[in-house]
This record gives structure tokens, sequence and C-alpha cells, in this order.
């Protein structure tokens, strides 16, 4: 039987009364919307005459599907979602998206599941509880996924994770980030292995992609089980304040198997995972506000690994003095003083996006701006625990420092370090091994390095925190700066063992070490400099710095000591 | 203290090519340095009466025995008479501003007052060290010290003061009460027996005149306390303040003494030499005050007429001769609405409020102290002082004046600067960018004072002075001053000591906002918000083809300002935006940036000063305008309108309790049970890492329990002292 198709409508057609008036059943057909028709044999099809009614039918079914897309879950589920102080899908992502910017892929998908009963009409939904698609953020371009817990509690069928899996993929292909806004029940068990297959392709996903383009998720509802280990993936894990978990097992495992009492909020909250655990890099109060921070953290970040981290326009002066930095650090040694006001004074505005700023809190890490480039700050904060290095800084740190290296962003360290935090949990913790990521984090790192010792420069950790000897390539000290092997008490009861005039050996210490010369005549530093300045100079040498280029050799990849 | 030292040191040879002859003793803890000339505070052109004679001999070196504003101050008349400084220091003060600009400094010891700048035996031996033949005390500290002032004498060295009797006579409430009587000064009219019966206390009320307080003889706290304003009030009075005096106190004498009604505080400023020459330099008004101490002050005042001043300056001038007084001091009368004034106290030092005399006299005050204890007289006599315009001074204080009008506050100032480019402004301070304003001390940040050929002019010049200062990194209270200048009471001069009290009742709630006020901020919010929006747009190194034209044109927002919110639509014209909002258009015009501390916007064609404290991605900003700092929010539209589903959070108040955040010894204590401490207070001091991290309070309160001692080893999260 010959049938005619139509390119245009992908329909196929039968054309007899037409053949018949042109005579010729190889003549040149058209379609009713002008488009040629390619003649083919088909064996045994169905076929259906173009009709304007059929044609009316299916545009009204476009409608209908497309309504219903845009509906979700329904008017209902949409109530209990805002009910529980949560935005749907779809009003997250035009909150985080330019005004009408937002591109929608396979709005039409549908789960292919018949089992338990969810071959009823009833059960499909268009878009199959996950908005995809790419928009853009301040102009620039993002890929995303929402996930939508008013449909079938957002869980995760295969045609749900191919739809991520396709955008996840684009984005890798033009090089362009990917957002998850997570707000999923799980797995879809009706689906079963379907959807661990589903998992898995997005968990290969996440690891090609890291390093190749930045890749954040913000947990907006609950995220259990083998869900956790996408967000666990990217670079950056935000949570909502009260509405957002994560947990391998819920509560009621937990009591099953530990007998330990506990609640969502203690087991997987935003609180738990920001200062305990260290999953998550920060918490915000609401949707509203983590969808707006969420915007103002994509302007630090450059799209991929070949662009170069942004430049935007600056109205700070980068040669703008910074007086207040000449007596922020204090005369005595053991006083502490804060690291974020030295931060800010420097950076753009006073602008400072924190990463994981309740979590090892003597470390401090994140985004600034220093005469519009993006630069990741690494400083140890004085203020909470001498600003020593512990296992969770040294993590912590590490895996920020890495982040900045894939992704082309200069790192500024600020350095004010007695040394490493001694004791039997954190050896029995394994601090030789975790110090050791953030050791190597800096070693390997070849991006622009600037290091500014503020006070304390103290053994090992001296060496770690971006010395010259780890490829630094401008390394500063105030005129408060020691640096030395420890502090002169220490180095004096060692020195001068069993000696009694220890006053005054720790005095001739103090006056030999306790200060930035030792360094400076040795040029492990390259200038000691006057606080003040310290902006202008991080200024300057970032744009000299811009065209560093530097390689690590041939790997087919490092083993960082995990 | 050697880090300190080694610190300075570094540096000094840091700043070497700037001054090469830095010389640091480390052993005497001396600091010769060839002082940093800190822009210099003032232009001269003040000084217009006084001269400086560089032929005239006069001392060598002076030492002031004071830090701040003041010692700034006098080192800059110093300065240019040619006399070389020295500066006295605290350790907390070691870097501080005075320091800086002395030809010498010496510490003198810790950051507390009673063992540093006043401790007599460290300041004498920095004396002998240093070879200072004078001493200029400031005020506060030791400058009503006759004990100091008596150990100066006998070492030989020059007190810039009155002599100890006058120091001796003038601290005595009552002995100077008496000594003012005999000297014809105007006291309080009283009768210092005790009342009979109703016929003697009208007719003692009569001998006084009206309006006349019968107060009980043992009272206290307003009890037994009547005013009477004539014969029938004062019987009553009597009757009704013996029987509350019987009953509270169980004592029903009473005493009588003329009432002063609606009180105003003016001061005669004097000036006297030892060659019997006193004079005055005219009053000033300091009524405007919150818990007895001046907030703003003004020369001349607005109440006194020529005969009144002649005669309250006269009868100043009487009291200082028969105290055979020397330099500069100041006499302080309480005047009543009917223009009668009354002997208070004489203060027998140099003011905090003296530049503004110094302003409508043109006198250099410090020059004539300096010049008339080196013994000569004084460059000018009664005739030459001159009332020329009017001087306010505003007292600019690290406060927040939304507590009891000012509670301190402390910390490190980021940014600071002075709105120098404000004509006719003069500014005294003690502190500079970066200087930190602690527990230690007076929290007063500077004296900022205009000048005008009248009151209107100064008044106008203050307001935008205070518009155009910056302060941040500690609360100020130019909201609160900003609100009294402008105060329709205080404009019109009609003004006493209780004009805070009975103005803001509730306590002082920051400028209110009308209509037009609200509507104004909230557009010129809008305009931050968008000015943001582009910016974030504006990447200069990205590559990419931008897919679709995000350049708005217009923006629909919503604001939310003092509790209101306003809907408002944005749209860029050529020279800014215009916003509609309420039904009307703001255009918003000028050359503006979010970097700027300080943005004048042209609203409406009229421009404004403000500042943009805060603005974070959210659209939370914190604007500045008429010195309240007013929280704004704004939000898109479409955000605006699914705010409402956000949840409302309770936040956990954590800021009662002071909680170790380490492991580690307690180290200090810093407060008691029941003691006060305000926001930001240091309580204690942990020790961990052999590093002393100091805890302040979260909140201001009393302190209601200590969990631990000096010494106690604690854990993370431990609470150490409870706040009530």
């Amino acid at each position: 039987m010959l049938v005619w198709y139509c390119l245009t409508c992908r329909i196929a057609q039968t054309f007899e009364f037409r053949l018949g008036k042109m005579g010729s059943k190889f003549a040149n057909v058209f379609c009713r919307n002008g488009s040629y028709l390619r003649p083919f044999v088909a064996l045994k099809m169905q076929t259906r005459p173009c009709t304007m009614a059929v044609l009316a039918d299916v545009q009204k079914k476009i409608d209908q599907k497309r309504q219903k897309a845009m509906e979700g879950g329904g008017p209902k589920r949409i109530e209990a979602q805002h009910k529980r102080g949560k935005l749907t899908a779809r009003e997250r992502v035009n909150l985080l998206l330019d005004p009408g910017s937002f591109v929608e892929f396979d709005m039409f998908a549908e789960h292919s599941c018949t089992d338990f009963g969810m071959d009823e009409e009833s059960k499909q939904f268009p878009g199959d509880g996950v908005i995809t698609g790419h928009g853009l953020i301040n102009g620039r371009v993002a890929y995303l996924f929402s996930q939508d817990f008013t449909v079938h509690g957002g869980s995760l069928s295969s045609a749900n994770a191919r739809k991520i899996c396709k955008i996840m993929d684009q984005a890798m292909e033009i090089g362009a980030p990917v957002i998850g806004l997570n707000d999923s029940g799980g797995a879809r068990i009706q689906e079963g292995v379907d959807s661990l297959a589903g998992y898995a392709d997005i968990f290969q996903r996440n690891v090609m992609a890291s390093g190749v383009v930045p890749q954040i998720s913000l947990i907006m509802g609950p995220c259990a089980g083998g869900a956790v280990y996408s967000p666990a993936l990217t670079d950056f894990t935000f949570m909502v304040k009260d509405t957002s978990f994560l947990f391998i097992t819920g509560p009621d495992v937990v009591k099953a198997v530990t007998q330990e009492d506990v609640t969502y909020e203690e087991l997987g909250g935003a609180k738990t995972h920001t200062t305990i655990s260290g999953v998550a890099h920060g918490a915000f109060e609401n949707d509203i506000d983590a969808l707006a921070k969420l915007r103002d953290l994509y302007n630090y970040l450059p799209l991929s690994n070949q662009d170069p981290a942004p430049l935007r326009a600056c109205d700070d002066p980068g040669d703008r003095l910074v007086p207040v930095l000449d007596t922020i650090v204090p005369p005595e040694s053991n006083k502490p003083y804060d690291i974020l006001d030295v931060i800010r004074a420097i950076v753009d505005n006073r602008d400072f996006f924190e990463i994981m700023p309740a979590y090892a809190k003597n470390m401090v890490i994140g985004f600034a701006r220093v005469g519009g480039r993006t630069v990741g700050i690494v400083g140890n904060q004085p203020k909470v625990a001498s600003g020593c290095l512990d296992i969770n800084a040294s993590v912590k740190g590490a895996r920020f420092v890495r982040f900045c290296d894939a992704f082309n962003i200069p790192l500024v360290t600020f350095v004010d370090v007695p040394g490493f935090l001694p004791g039997t949990h954190q050896e029995y913790g394994g601090i030789i091994r975790h110090g050791a990521k953030l050791l190597y984090a800096f070693a390997e790192a070849t991006v622009p390095k600037i290091t500014i010792i503020t006070r304390k420069a103290y053994g090992g950790a001296y060496d770690v925190m971006s010395s010259k000897h780890l490829r630094g390539d401008t390394n500063y000290a105030w005129p408060t700066a020691e640096v030395a092997v420890m502090g002169a008490a220490g180095a004096v009861k060692i020195i001068f063992r069993g000696q009694k005039d220890v006053v005054e050996r720790e005095r001739e210490y103090v006056e030999k070490f306790a200060n930035p010369f030792p360094a400076a005549v040795r040029g492990f530093v390259d200038d000691i400099i006057q606080p003040s300045t310290t902006r202008r100079r991080i200024c300057r040498d970032l744009n000299l710095l811009a065209t560093k280029k530097k390689s690590n050799p041939y790997k087919k990849h490092a083993n960082i000591p995990l | 203290m050697a880090t300190g030292f080694r610190t300075s040191r570094i540096l000094q040879y840091l700043r070497g090519i700037e001054y090469p002859r830095s010389k640091v003793a480390v052993g005497s803890k001396l600091l010769y340095r060839h002082a940093p000339c800190a822009a210099l505070w003032r232009n001269h052109s003040i000084y217009t009466t006084t001269k400086i004679n560089p032929d005239e001999q006069t001392f060598d070196k002076i030492l002031i025995a004071n830090r701040g504003e003041i010692a700034c101050r006098v080192m800059h008349t110093c300065r240019l008479m040619g006399i070389k400084t020295v500066a006295i220091y605290s350790e907390a003060d070691a870097n501080s501003l005075h320091v800086e600009m002395a030809d010498e400094a010496m510490c003198v010891g810790p950051a507390a007052s009673r063992e540093s700048y006043l401790n007599v035996d460290r300041i004498m031996e920095v004396i002998r060290e240093t070879g200072a033949q004078a001493v200029h005390p400031g005020y506060g500290f030791l400058s009503e010290n006759k004990d100091f002032a008596k150990r100066l004498a006998d070492e030989g060295v020059v007190f810039i003061g009155p002599g100890t009797d006058a120091i001796r006579a003038m601290g005595d409430k009552i002995e100077s009460k008496i000594l003012a009587k005999n000297a014809g000064v105007h006291t309080i009219p009283g009768f210092d027996g005790v009342i009979k019966d109703e016929a003697e206390a009208v007719k003692k009320a009569n001998e006084i005149g009206y309006p006349v307080m019968l107060k009980a003889s043992a009272g206290g706290g307003g009890k037994g306390m009547r005013i009477a304003w004539n014969d029938d009030e004062a019987r009553e009075g009597f009757r009704l303040s013996s029987q509350e005096a019987a009953s509270s106190f169980g004592d029903d004498r009473l005493l009588i003494e003329r009432f002063i009604d609606d009180p105003r505080h003016i001061e005669m400023q004097i000036l006297a030499d030892s060659h019997g020459n006193t004079i005055y330099l005219n009053e000033r008004e300091c009524s405007i005050q919150r818990r007895n101490q001046k907030v703003v002050e003004e020369a001349p005042s607005t109440f006194l007429d020529e005969e009144t001043r002649k005669s309250m300056g006269e009868q100043a001038v009487q009291l200082a001769k028969a105290v055979n007084y020397l330099t500069a001091g100041t006499v302080e009368f309480l005047v009543d609405s009917q223009r009668n004034f009354y002997f208070l106290e004489m203060n027998t030092r140099l003011q905090v409020e003296h530049p503004i005399t110094e302003c409508i006299t043109g006198v250099d005050i410090v020059q004539e102290m300096i010049r008339a204890a080196k013994g000569y007289p004084l460059q000018v006599k009664q005739s030459d002082v001159l009332i020329r315009g009017w001087a306010v001074e505003c007292r600019v204080y690290a406060e927040d004046p939304y507590k009891a009008f000012g509670m301190p506050s402390i910390g490190h100032l980021y940014r600071y600067q002075e709105p120098k480019h404000v004509p006719n402004v003069r500014v005294d301070t003690g502190i500079q960018e970066g200087s930190e304003i602690s527990i230690h001390y007076d929290p007063m940040i500077s004296k900022l004072v205009t000048y005008g050929n009248d009151r209107k002019e100064a008044l106008d010049l203050m307001a935008r002075a205070l518009d155009n200062y910056i302060i941040r990194g500690v609360t100020h209270n130019i909201s609160l001053l900003q609100e009294i200048i402008a105060h329709p009471r205080f404009v019109s001069g009609d003004i006493d000591t209780k004009f805070l009290p009975t103005e803001y009742p509730e306590g002082f709630k920051g400028h209110q906002l009308n209509l037009n006020d609200e509507s104004m901020l909230a557009a010129l919010a809008c305009c931050v918000f968008v000015k943001d929006v582009l910016r974030a747009q504006e990447f200069l190194n990205q590559t990419r083809i931008v897919l679709a034209p995000t350049m708005e044109q217009e923006w629909v927002l919503c604001v939310k300002v003092a509790g209101n919110e306003h809907e408002a639509t944005v749209r860029e014209t050529d020279t800014g935006y215009k916003v509609s909002i309420g039904g009307k258009d703001i255009t918003i015009d000028g050359k503006w940036n979010l970097s700027q501390d300080i943005i004048s916007p042209t609203i409406d064609g009229a421009q404004h000063d403000m500042q943009v404290i805060s603005h974070g991605a959210t659209g939370a900003m914190q604007l500045q305008y008429r010195g309240t700092v007013f929280p704004l929010s704004v939000l898109r539209k479409e955000a605006a309108e699914l705010q409402s589903l956000m949840p409302e959070k309770v936040k956990p108040d954590q800021s009662k309790e002071v909680v170790s955040p380490m492991a580690g010894k307690v180290y200090a204590i810093d407060v008691e049970v029941g003691q006060k401490v305000f926001e930001g207070q240091e309580v204690c001091v942990v020790e961990a890492m052999k590093m002393h991290n100091s805890l302040s309070a979260a909140s201001t309160g009393i302190v209601k329990a200590i969990h631990c001692a000096v010494g106690d080893n604690i854990g993370e999260d431990d609470v150490i002292i409870e706040l009530e």
C-alpha cells in the first residue's frame, strides 16, 4: 500500500482521491500545509485521513496536556505543598530564572509503568513529576531540573530520570552548569529496578560532569535513600531550613535498626547537615530566600571549566586603601579577631558569599570579587579555636580549593594558623589523612594563588596554607606575621630543655622568629606589606595573573588521599 | 605588650620613607616619632580674635594628660604655637590618633583608666623622663584633681588650669554655693531652716518669690514635694507635704526653696590671667541633655537678652575673681522661664563644648590657657569679645539612641569619613577610620560643630553635615541628633533640660516617615534594586551569545517599608528612573552607584543625601535617611505574591546565654551577678589553644548567673553566663 508521509505533520496519509486527479501516482503531492509529501510503501499501517477535525483534536490535546503539565499534581496537592511552606516546582523555576527565559524540555513525557494501577489515566501527569529545561540567570545560561512533589511525591521514574539525563548531557556538551531543585519522596517504587537504573544514570552523569560544569543542588523538600547521592556528588548542596531533609534512612528505620529515637529535623534537617555532618554547604530561610541566594552564587561561577571566572562590572575602586586593616589584628598574639572583618573590608562592596558558614568555623571559605573578578577565599578564623586546622576544617577547605582550581577561580588565602589541632580525637579520626587533603588541594592547584599571612603561620600548617613552597604566586606578610615552627613557649621548651632563664630565652625567640623577617629574607614571602594596601595589591596581582598558564603532568587522574 | 611594640616598629619600618627619624626605645616604652601629620581637623580661620605670636617665649614641651579628641585638640594648638607635645596612652590606645599626633608618646599602663590615665605616679614619671614643662589635663580624668595639681606644683611643673584652692573650693557643692552667694552671684533662693506652720510657709514663700517648692527635709524620690504658685497653694502645700512627709519618713520638717520651672542649662565661659584680667566669652546653651549628659549645645543662647547676658557674665567673672581663678573655666547656671538665673556649679577646666564658643568669639581658648599658665596677660579684653554668628555642636556618640537615648556600642570603624566638604564644619575627634571604640572609655566619636551667620544657617549646615557623616562598624546616634535639630520646638528655641523625655516619652524611635517620605524612600529602594539587577548582568569577559534579550525595560516591584507594602513600577529614563508608586510618578536622577557610601540622587528635582548601609541579593536593604536607618525589602511582584506562603519563623532566643564556643579553660570573668552588661560587651575570656577568646553578651541585660569560675575547664556549648 502506498502511503504519503508529511515531514511537517509527521503523519502518514493516504490521498487516493488526490492521486486520481493528478493522474500519476508519483506526482508531487502536497499536504494541506504546503509541505512536500514523501511517498513510501507501508506494509501494514493504520492510516487516517488528514482532516481539519483531526488536527484540531491534536491541537486541543496539546493544549490540554500543556495545561495539565502547568498544573502539576492539581490544585489540591498544590495547596498542600503551599501549606507546608513550599513553593511548587514551577514557581521555583520562575523565581530562579530571569523572567520569561525558561525553555522547557519534555513537557509531554509520561511514565510507561503499567503495574499497580499506574496505567490509569489519573496516574498520568504530563512531565511525570519533574520540570527540566534551560533558562537564564542574569543573562547567562543555566540548565536545571525541578522535582515536583505534587506529582507522585516527586518520585523518580525512568521517564523522570531520562529527562534529567537529557538536560545534563546537553549541559555538558555546551558547557553550562546544572542546577537541581530537589523535592522528591524517593524512587518510584511501582517501577522497581527501572527507577534504580534511573538514579544510577544520573549518578554517572554527575560524576562525568564533575569538574566540567558546576553542579548545584538545592534541597527544597525531602531527599532520602539513594537519591541523596546525586546532591552529594554535585559541587554544592544547599538546604531550605525546616522544609528540607537529607538522609539515607528515615527515623523509622533508624529506630528499628539502632533503637535510636530521632526526629526528621535532628536526623537530616538543615541544621544537622550544615553544622554537624558538613553534607550541606549552606541553609536558607525559605524557598524565596534560597532561590535569590542561588542566583547570587551563580554570578560568581564560570559556566564551565573552559570559561574564565566571571569578571563583572565593578564600581568599587580597585586601588582603594583600607585603613581598618592596619588596626584589625590585635597586638597581643593570643587575642582573637574576626577574619570575616578582614575579608569583607578587602573585597568589592563587602559582598562575601560564604560557603559552609556554620561548619568547621575555624576555617572560612567562600566567594567574593576583587576588582570585579571572582575569587575563592580561604582563611583561618582566629575567632574560633584560634583558627587551627582540624579534620573538618581541612576537608572543608580542600573541597573548596579543588572546586576553585577546577573552574579557574583564583585563590586568595588569609593565614593565621597556630597549627594542627592536637589530641587523640583528631589523631584517631585521621587528621593525618584529612589534613593531607588540604595540602594536596593547594599543591595541585594551578589557578592564581595569592596568600596573605596576617599573623601566625606555624609549623606544618604554614606549609599547607598555600605557602610559597606549594607554588604560591604571590605571598605577602603583614607586619604582624610570625612564621615559625611553633610558638615561643613550646620552642624554648625544646631548644633549651632544662635551662632556667626561660623568660629571657622566650624573649630571644620572639625577637628572632615571631616576625615576618625570617620568611622574608629567604624569599618565602615576596613582600611585607602595609595591611591597608592589601586590596590594591590583590587587585593588581589578579590582573597580572589572569594570563597565568600552568599545568600538572599528564595523569589519568590524581589520587587524593580520600 | 612586646608584640605591640614590635608591630609598631615594623609598621614604622614600612613607613620608613615617610618617617626616617622614627626611633623606638622599647625599654622605656618611649616612642619618638616624627608625628604623622594626621589631616588637620579644621581650618584656622575661626581664630580671628587671638593670634599666635611666634616670638613670644612659651613652654618647650607640654604633656597632655588625656586621650581622645581633647588630647588631639590641645595638641593642635600646641603645634600651632610651636610647642612639642607628649601624649600618654594606655595599652588599648597604642594605635590611637592622639598618640600618632604627638611628638612623643609613652604608655602609662593597661586599658583600665585608674591604672593608666588616672595613674598619677606613672604620669609623674613620664613628666620627669620627657622633661615636659607643663601639663594640660583636658577634661575628665585628672583635670579637676587638686592632688595632681599639687604634685605638679611641688615638682615645679606648670598645671595648665586654675590653682589648687580654686579647684578645691569649686569642687565642693556647699562651699561653692556659699562662695558664690558671697560673691554676689544669684543662687537658688531658699530658706534653709525648718518651717513651723502655714503662716510661716506663706511668709517665707513671699520672701523667696513664687513659684516655690516645699520639700521634706528627710525627703527623696519626689515624696513630700509640692510646688506652690501663690499663697493658697503654699498653705495647702505645706499641709499636704508635712502630712506626706510624716507618713513617709516619720519626720514632718519641711524646707522651702525657689522652684525653677522649665529650667534651661546655660553656662558662661570665662578666661582669667594672673594679672587680674578676667573676661567672659559669653554663654553656651546646653539644655538638650539625656541622663544629665549634654547632647546638643549652641552658642549663643536663643533665650538670653543682652542685659541678662551681661549680668550673667559679670557675675561669673565676680565668682572667678573671688577664688583668684586662672585660665579657662565655666560657670553653669539654671535659667527659668522668667530669665532668672541661678548658680549651679563651676567647672574648673576646659569644657567639652568649648569649640562653639571659639567659633562665635574667634578666641583660641587653649592658646589663652597656655599663655595664662605661662604668665602672660590675656590677648583679649572684654570689649573684644563679640558674638559673631551662631554655632551648634552635636556630640556624635557610638551609642544606640533607641535604648534610653543612648547605650554604648563598640566595634571597629571600618568606614569613617567626616563631612569636611560641607562648609563651616569643624570636627573635633580622636578617632580615624579603623579605630576601635572599646568599652574602656567614653564612646564619643566626635564633636561635630557647624557655624554660620545666623542660627538657621548653622542648623541647615548641621543637617547637611549629619547626612554626610559616614560611620560604619558601630551603632551611632546621628538619627537622634538629626531629629533634635529638626524638631519644631528646638528650631523655635523653646527648649529646657527635660526636652528629650518630654518629647519622646516612649523613648526615641527614629525619624517618623510621612507619606511623602515613605513613597520617596520606597522609590529609591526600587532604584537600588534595579541598579543591582542591572549590575549583576554586566559581565565583561563572558563570550557566550546571550540567548534571549534580558534587558528589561520595566520592573514591577513590591516594597516593604515601615510595615507598609507598596507596589511600584520602575522605568528607565535617559537620565535615571521613573518610579510609579501609589498613583504618582517619582523621578530619580543623578549619578550614583552602589559602591558609594553616600548617594545623592535627585528625587523630583531636589537633591537628597542618603546612605545605602547594606543591600543584599534577597532584596533586603537598609537606607539611611535623615540620620535614621530604615530597613526595607524589595521583591519582584511575582516573588512578593508568593511571600505570603512562606512560613513565619520564630527565632529561638539564645541571646540571653553566653555559651563557650569551644572546649577550654575559663581565663577570666569580667562581670558579676547583678551587673548590667551591654550588647557586645566582653563578659568572659576562655583560653583554648593558648589563645584568649573573648566572649561577649549577645544582648543588653543583667547578669543572672555565672556557672563557672576562673580556672574551670569547660566543654563546647557549656553555658558560662546567663542574662536576665
